[in-house]
């Protein structure tokens, strides 16, 4: 549909809050204890934080849940019966005041869940899942939106975005039927626009993303990645709070005759990853790992699923123990 | 840090280290760990109240120990954990230069081994002060209560495995919770089994913790699990009256009996 | 709403052969007579075999799609899922999801040579493709098979290869590891890429299939182009660790190539252009 920009004041945005939230799973960001910015499901509308960079873990949670259920089993002498997941109790969840770049991933996720067959659990997640987007009106020096193609202000991703202007108000733009549903439940919020202009902030550009993906392709025999990555200790933080990150893991768990199968996040950066039965490993060392995650979303991606796997949110340089910058790394990786 | 830095291109101009560990300001301005192999870059090698992450877990590490002889840029943790890695025979000390800084961030002359003992005998051992008045608070907590912190703070865990791998003395090839048969830790992250992982990991280094704090800054969601550990240090020393990283003969404590051992603790 | 992707068909265990002390090969028979009827796959295509509650593990199918009604597949007892595979017996119920993966292009190959070499355990994964073309065998011209073992009592599929020496249209050739003979042994001895050399087949009009451990096919290639194969005209299996089996899980790709979408069938063309990530 066409987009169509509304203005939504202060108090309505509140009212509108709180008309979601007494009806239907909202998951919004809030400033827990310990400053971290975490999504909580339904917090009061005075806790939500609408100043925030960037949560330390990104929204993916609600498409691709750190454990998912696959499947219950029983099993009984020699006869076995398996429960599929009823998909249909799956709810309707409104993700509120998450950034572009979180909200473009999940783009990335269907490119990864839904290239040659589907899956079901995540596509079912996302058909569930209405976004209402936060322009960032904040950003910092991890930031890099710019330079994968997006902006502090970008639509993808968003069924209404969300953009501050100077007086406190907001504009919505109105960007999807979904979205559309929900200004059509309260019109009364929602008014004409002004001349009042939104506050966007301005997230320099690193590196050019085409440049990079084209260069990388010759560059699997690099010195670059053993030279780069002997600070990297090998744990999976930057794929846990990478919003586009989607490996996982397949274990079963029994509990006497019952079970289920579940899937969880996994990590490109753990050495079991690869790891065979008979002890061959064909990324044996920490550097082959590292250009792993490097290629797999600036090379492979673009070319296998026809998507970048990156939205430049940040968050694995930010929350890297050991800096391991990954805007950084594309920036030299452009010159090499 | 002119001093650190004509040490650094001295060793590697002699070529007795081909590489040198410390740190350096990467370009966004965050320090982080530098490794330097030629001499020209050492003039990269900075010292200050920034330099905190715990540099030793690289000295176990494939890659860096393939460059060959190492020398590294070692505060008290590290050294400490240094002598914990020759104890466990993890490192031989003839492979390795320590450049030893001080507390109040000087270059140390540390000769040998016996020169890092001696310093770090002389040093206070303890919990560092910063972690010390949390831990006392927690211990003011009833069981009830320090169950339910933890069980907070443990449900954000997303088993990154970011504590285990910034730990120089979680060197395990295969870490028990790698190990499938039996599943001893489940390998979803949910409480329960972050839990317990996070104890588990706290026993294994019980007596061997060194007190960095590294893996609870490693943490990137904020969970203070170097109180797990500091506090089986203070436990260690309260049974036993021994610290960490003293010496390269030191036996662990908890895997090693000894006829006047305290068993208060066990029943 | 149609069954889930993750969702394994359940198969009864209706034979189990003893291989060699910790290899074993089962042949399984779907439950649900629907889901038999609808089930087809090809030669070279693999799935995920699971015990429910220890969970899923990788591996071909090793009987011929020719041979309808089962699937077989054999398996060395190594890590959790194995083992517990290992401890099942007849009537038990085992999970398979599949077949995923390419096939064998045994079309392309009528009217050809075919020369299958294989070491150890991995001539289960060859297994299929060799029936597949025996059970078409005038589609084919003339068929090796060069299949080498640590020890005689590596070898498997015992009663197989007495049927392959037996018959007149096939040409068998084991061996053995030098130490690995017994007294009455009376194959060759010696590593496979030495007793290929020594058979020295024809590369004229022929295809050559090899899968085995690395080391095997390091020396074994060599071989194969000293004998006058080109790149094209010789196959081989990639095997790395998956966990879904369909593009998604990450885990097994080899540069952008997915061993589970584009594999696990390769030609040595394409391995060459490859990254060594396999």
């Amino acid at each position: 549909m066409e987009t169509i920009r509304k203005l939504i004041r202060k108090q309505s945005l509140e009212k509108l809050y709180n008309n979601l939230s007494t009806t239907r799973k909202v998951y919004a960001p809030v400033i827990a204890s310990d400053k971290q910015v975490e999504y909580k499901y339904n917090p009061a509308f005075t806790d939500v934080t609408f100043d925030h960079i960037r949560s330390t873990l990104s929204v993916k949670n609600v498409v691709f849940p750190k454990v998912e259920n696959l499947f219950y089993y029983t099993n009984k002498q020699t006869e076995s019966t398996i429960t599929d997941i009823d998909l249909n109790k799956i709810q309707e969840v409104v993700l509120w005041g998450a950034h572009p770049c979180d909200n473009a991933a999940f783009d990335t996720l269907r490119s990864i869940f839904c290239w040659d067959i589907t899956d079901e659990f995540f596509a079912k997640r996302l058909e569930k899942l209405v976004v209402i987007g936060l322009s960032c009106h904040l950003s910092d020096e991890y930031c890099f939106c710019t330079s994968v193609g997006l902006a502090p202000n970008s639509t993808k991703g968003s069924d209404i975005l969300l953009s501050r202007l100077k007086n406190g108000d907001y504009h919505a733009d109105i960007l999807t039927e979904k979205g559309n549903a929900i200004v059509s439940a309260s019109p009364e919020l929602f008014e004409s626009v002004t001349n009042e202009e939104a506050e966007i902030t301005s997230v320099k550009q690193k590196f050019n993303h085409e440049q990079v993906t084209a260069k990388l392709s010759g560059a699997f025999e690099n010195p670059f990645w053993v030279a780069n990555s002997l600070r990297c200790i090998g744990c999976g933080a930057c794929a846990y709070v990478c919003p586009t990150c989607a490996c996982f893991d397949i274990q079963d768990e029994a509990r006497g005759k019952e079970g289920k199968r579940y899937r969880s996040w996994d990590s490109c950066g753990f050495g079991l990853f690869t790891l065979h039965t008979s002890g061959h490993n064909p990324r044996n060392v920490q550097s082959q790992r590292w250009r792993q995650r490097i290629m797999h979303k600036f090379s492979y991606m673009p070319e296998r699923n026809n998507s970048l796997g990156c939205v430049g949110c940040g968050r694995c340089s930010s929350g890297c123990p050991v800096d391991m910058n990954i805007a950084e790394q594309l920036e030299a990786l452009q010159n090499i | 840090m002119t001093s650190l830095i004509a040490r650094a291109k001295e060793l590697l101009e002699n070529k007795t280290v081909q590489v040198v560990i410390g740190y350096e300001a990467g370009p966004t301005g965050v320090v982080r760990p530098a490794f330097i192999t030629d001499p020209a870059k050492a003039e990269s090698l900075i010292y200050d109240e920034r330099c905190v992450q715990n540099l030793a877990v690289y000295l176990t590490k494939r890659e860096v120990k393939n460059i060959g002889k190492m020398a590294i840029v070692a505060t008290l943790p590290v050294m400490r954990s240094i002598m914990m890695l020759i104890s466990e025979q993890q490192l031989f000390a003839d492979n390795i230069v320590v450049l030893g800084i001080s507390d109040d961030g000087k270059l140390l002359d540390i000769a040998d081994n016996k020169v890092m003992q001696g310093y770090i005998e002389k040093s206070d051992l303890s919990n560092p002060a910063k972690y010390k008045g949390l831990l006392a608070e927690l211990n003011k907590l009833s069981p009830e209560e320090k169950f339910l912190y933890w069980q907070k703070e443990l449900s954000k865990c997303i088993k990154c495995y970011a504590c285990r791998q910034a730990c120089p003395m979680c060197y395990c090839t295969r870490c028990t919770v790698e190990v499938n048969q039996p599943q001893w830790i489940p390998v979803k992250a949910n409480t329960h089994g972050n839990m317990e992982w996070h104890i588990l990991r706290a026993m294994h280094l019980a007596g061997r913790c060194i007190s960095c704090g590294e893996c609870g800054r490693a943490c990137p969601v904020g969970i203070p699990c170097h109180l797990l550990t500091m506090q089986l240090t203070d436990q260690v020393y309260n049974y036993f009256k021994v610290y960490a990283g003293t010496s390269e003969k030191m036996s662990s404590v908890l895997s090693t009996y000894e006829p006047n051992d305290k068993e208060s603790f066990i029943i | 709403m149609s069954d889930s992707i993750y969702k394994p068909y359940l198969m009864e265990i209706e034979q189990i052969v003893e291989e060699t002390p910790d290899v074993r090969t089962y042949r399984l028979k779907f439950k649900n007579a629907e889901e038999a009827e609808k089930f087809s796959f090809k030669a070279g295509q693999f799935g995920e075999y699971s015990v429910l509650g220890e969970g899923e593990s990788t591996f071909c199918v090793a009987s011929s799609p020719t041979r309808q009604g089962y699937i077989e597949c054999t398996f060395r007892k190594a890590g959790r899922v194995t083992n517990a595979l290992a401890n099942l017996e007849l009537g038990d119920t085992v999970g398979f999801r599949g077949p995923y993966g390419n096939t064998f292009p045994i079309e392309e190959w009528e009217g050809k040579n075919l020369l299958y070499i294989a070491g150890g355990i991995a001539l289960p994964p060859m297994r299929c493709v060799i029936w597949n073309t025996i059970d078409l065998r005038n589609k084919y011209k003339d068929i090796t098979i060069v299949y080498g073992a640590r020890s005689v009592s590596d070898l498997v599929y015992k009663h197989e290869l007495k049927e392959w020496e037996d018959r007149p249209d096939i040409k068998l050739i084991t061996t053995v590891d030098p130490g690995g003979q017994t007294p009455d042994w009376k194959g060759e001895i010696g590593f496979v890429p030495m007793v290929l050399e020594k058979a020295a087949p024809s590369s004229e009009n022929t295809v050559a299939i090899l899968c085995g451990p690395p080391v095997m096919i390091k020396f074994t290639m060599p071989v194969l182009k000293k004998l006058g194969f080109k790149d094209k005209d010789i196959y081989t299996t990639l095997e790395n660790r998956m966990k879904c089996g369909f593009g998604k899980c990450g885990r097994c790709n080899v540069g952008k190539v997915f061993v589970c979408k584009d594999g696990p069938v390769f030609s040595y063309e394409q391995i060459l252009t490859l990254p060594e990530e396999y």
